[in-house]
């Protein structure tokens, strides 16, 4: 009798037991994946739809699968936009890369030549230029580094730099604007990365008969590659779609996507046409980003969070 | 001021709000595809979601929109309250207060929520737009648009409240022949100018030693790298078509197409097309020579830059009107009927002209500003209080018939600058 009546209720909880042991990742990713699902798949669907509709701000805009719009963006447009397309990629190369440059050697020295006690102080000093708003700061720059700034007016004091030249309206302006702007982003994972490296592993490198430089190519880059494989995401992404520096610290010559997007949507309302760049942006984007990641991709990126 | 890209600090944090807000609200799909996607069901109600995807334009509810305004302006009750968006810096300001609506208060008992929310015409249209064709509140009032295609839209869309011209005697009584039945809006039928403003040429005396008189100084060699052009369409084409001696109200397609050549000549020249801050890089010294507001240039002469000269192209120039309009949905419509009112004083129209200096629609404020505020400059200042010969050599916008006009004149002058 009472083995009838275990086995009955055995049969549910089996069933119990293995949805309570299986279920937990999923339930626990449901907010992530709801959070991606509203604030990234949903937009980026929408983007594609509303790129593929005909129409006017006054009349309204239809669906009317017009698919057409891609080829004459990158076609028969009086508008360059390949052009913005490539120089807003080479901007946002030139930043990374630059970015890398600049915040390796940061990161490097507040991980490990600086005692316990002022690393957060260090890493507050590189996040701090964050407490004002980012138009502001850029726009600061635009004065600083105007043809009858400080800066220029130095250089030409000290007859360094000709009549003739200007910082302002040049694509090293925008892309040092960029670099400026997202440096944090490169330092900090950057800096958790090399936190993390086993100060023994260095030892033995050098047990080993690692010279210095060994040390460095051997064991620390390889080791904190997931911190730059981050870094780079980061800037990137942020530095190719950018319109605000560009607009701040660029001139005639220095439009980028980010400007074409904005325009479009704002001033011209033609919002197939800026949702259309968006959605290649993003296309783009996830594409370098893809391959990116199989090329240079490490398995230990989960570390660093 | 209808200037492209994110305006003096307002896309703070990357994306502009009002950018953000219109793609997260016009859009109506969103909610339908929640609602579909709840329910589980197939393909089929996904054509059927797709179909439905499209994107209410402006005049969608037309006509549930048209409105007796004799009667509804009968049926309006007094409220004790006005909200008022404006523009940043466009009102008298001492120590966070402003006298003329401490004293619009102190006259009506109408408080005044001042919110200077305006940086530019297309993202505050972007923001309220959704609410407007949804016959909702904005929560404002009172707001002021540049006589341009966002105005056009606003009036043709049936989005303002018609005005009772007779609730507004000192309108009739005080306001200059040059904003009354403007060619945007015949009859000041829903606009009364809250300040005009004229876009000609400013240079830098420090650098250029010799008289600017034309457009073609703009194009003067002589001044390679160091030309500011504005990045504003319509103030692009205004001037590449006044340089070739047409005026831009009367503008044909063909003679924009013409003015392009002007403009593509000039573009190895020019340093930057430039939004609000054509005015930081004149200062500067960036630019040399430009394209510019006559009020920036006022302003700057009295704030450390008294090199900076504004002038009149002989070609002619061109007079725009930032214009106060009763937004429909709005709760207190009759407190801004009554402060248009208050407005066009001499008095409150000379406080306020006194602080902002661009060019003021009541003439007799002048007056005041002399005699009362004892501030000659401004008085005197023939930018600020124009002289009839310079009205004879301002010329308004080109009138947008329609999206397709407008549309047709973007695609003539979006090359040159997005290039």
């Amino acid at each position: 009798m009472t083995n009838v009546a275990t086995t009955r209720v055995r049969e549910p909880s089996r069933l119990r037991r293995w949805v309570s042991r299986h279920s937990p990742p999923y339930v626990l990713s449901l907010l992530g994946v709801g959070w991606m699902l509203l604030f990234f798949l949903i937009p980026l669907g929408s983007g594609l739809i509303v790129s593929l509709e005909t129409g006017n701000p006054v009349r309204g805009y239809n669906l009317t699968w017009n698919w057409h719009i891609y080829s004459q963006i990158f076609v028969h447009s009086d508008i360059p936009y390949t052009t913005f397309f490539i120089r807003s990629l080479i901007y946002g190369g030139s930043a990374t890369i630059f970015c890398i440059l600049i915040a390796y050697p940061m990161a490097y020295f507040i991980a490990f030549r600086v005692s316990e006690r002022w690393k957060s102080s260090l890493l507050l000093l590189v996040l701090i230029s964050f407490f004002v708003s980012f138009v502001i700061r850029t726009d600061m720059w635009a004065f600083v580094l105007a043809d009858q700034g400080i800066v220029i007016t130095t250089l030409r004091h000290l007859h360094l730099v000709g009549k003739n030249f200007h910082i302002l309206g040049t694509a090293g302006a925008v892309i040092g604007g960029d670099v400026y702007n997202n440096l944090a982003f490169m330092v900090l994972p950057i800096y958790v990365a090399l936190e993390k490296i086993d100060l023994r592993i260095l030892e033995a490198a050098r047990d080993l008969y690692a010279n210095t430089r060994q040390v460095f190519l051997r064991t620390v880059l390889p080791l904190s590659r997931a911190g730059i494989f981050a870094g780079v995401l980061l800037v990137f992404i942020s530095t190719v779609g950018d319109p605000v520096n560009s607009a701040l610290l660029g001139g005639a010559n220095t439009y980028t996507i980010g400007q074409a997007i904005q325009d479009a949507y704002l001033n011209n309302q033609q919002f197939n046409v800026a949702a259309a760049l968006s959605t290649i942006l993003m296309a783009m984007l996830g594409l370098i980003m893809f391959v990116y990641a199989r090329v240079f991709g490490t398995e230990n990126i989960e570390n660093l969070v | 001021m209808t200037k492209g890209s994110i305006g003096q600090g307002a896309g703070a944090g990357g994306i502009n709000p009002a950018l953000l807000r219109g793609l997260t609200q016009r859009r109506m799909p969103r909610r339908d595809f929640l609602g579909v996607a709840g329910k589980g069901v197939g393909l089929l109600s996904l054509s059927a979601f797709l179909a439905s995807c499209g994107i209410a334009g402006s005049a969608s509810r037309d006509a549930q929109r048209r409105v007796d305004w004799q009667t509804f302006w009968a049926q309006q009750k007094k409220t004790d309250v006005l909200d008022f968006a404006n523009w940043p810096l466009y009102i008298d300001t001492e120590h966070g207060k402003s006298e003329s609506l401490e004293l619009f208060t102190r006259a009506t008992g109408i408080k005044v929520n001042y919110e200077a929310v305006i940086q530019n015409n297309e993202p505050f249209y972007a923001t309220i737009e959704p609410q407007l064709a949804a016959g909702e509140s904005t929560g404002y009032d009172l707001a002021v648009f540049t006589n341009g295609w966002n105005l056009t839209q606003l009036i043709d869309s049936n989005f303002l409240v018609a005005l009772d011209h007779s609730k507004l005697p000192n309108f009739a009584r005080y306001a200059s022949d040059l904003v009354r039945n403007p060619n945007y809006d015949p009859g000041n039928q829903y606009s009364v100018t809250w300040q005009t403003g004229f876009t000609g040429i400013a240079y830098n005396t420090k650098y250029i030693d010799r008289e600017i008189t034309s457009f073609d100084d703009l194009a003067d060699p002589a001044f390679s790298g160091h030309v500011g052009m504005m990045n504003d369409n319509v103030e692009l084409g205004s001037a590449a078509l006044l340089q070739m001696g047409v005026n831009p109200e009367t503008s044909t397609p063909k003679d924009w197409v013409e003015s392009t050549k002007w403009l593509k000549k000039q573009r190895p020249l020019v340093s930057g097309y430039y939004d609000q801050s054509y005015i930081q890089h004149l200062e500067n010294g960036d630019t040399w020579i430009t394209q510019a507001w006559s009020g920036d240039v006022f302003q700057a002469n009295q704030s450390g830059y008294p090199h900076l000269k504004f002038v009149v192209p002989k070609e002619g120039q061109i007079v725009w009107h930032d214009n106060m309009v009763i937004l429909r949905g709005a709760r207190n419509p009759l407190s801004a009927l009554e402060w248009m009112n208050f407005y066009y004083t001499p008095k409150i129209a000379g406080i306020v002209e006194d602080w902002v200096n661009y060019a003021c629609p009541v003439p007799d404020a002048r007056q005041y500003i002399l005699n009362v505020l004892d501030d000659p400059t401004v008085a005197n200042s023939p930018l600020v209080f124009p002289s009839p010969s310079i009205d004879s050599l301002s010329h308004e916008y080109y009138v947008y018939k329609d999206y397709d006009e407008y549309q047709l004149w973007n695609d003539t002058y979006n090359p040159v600058i997005e290039s």
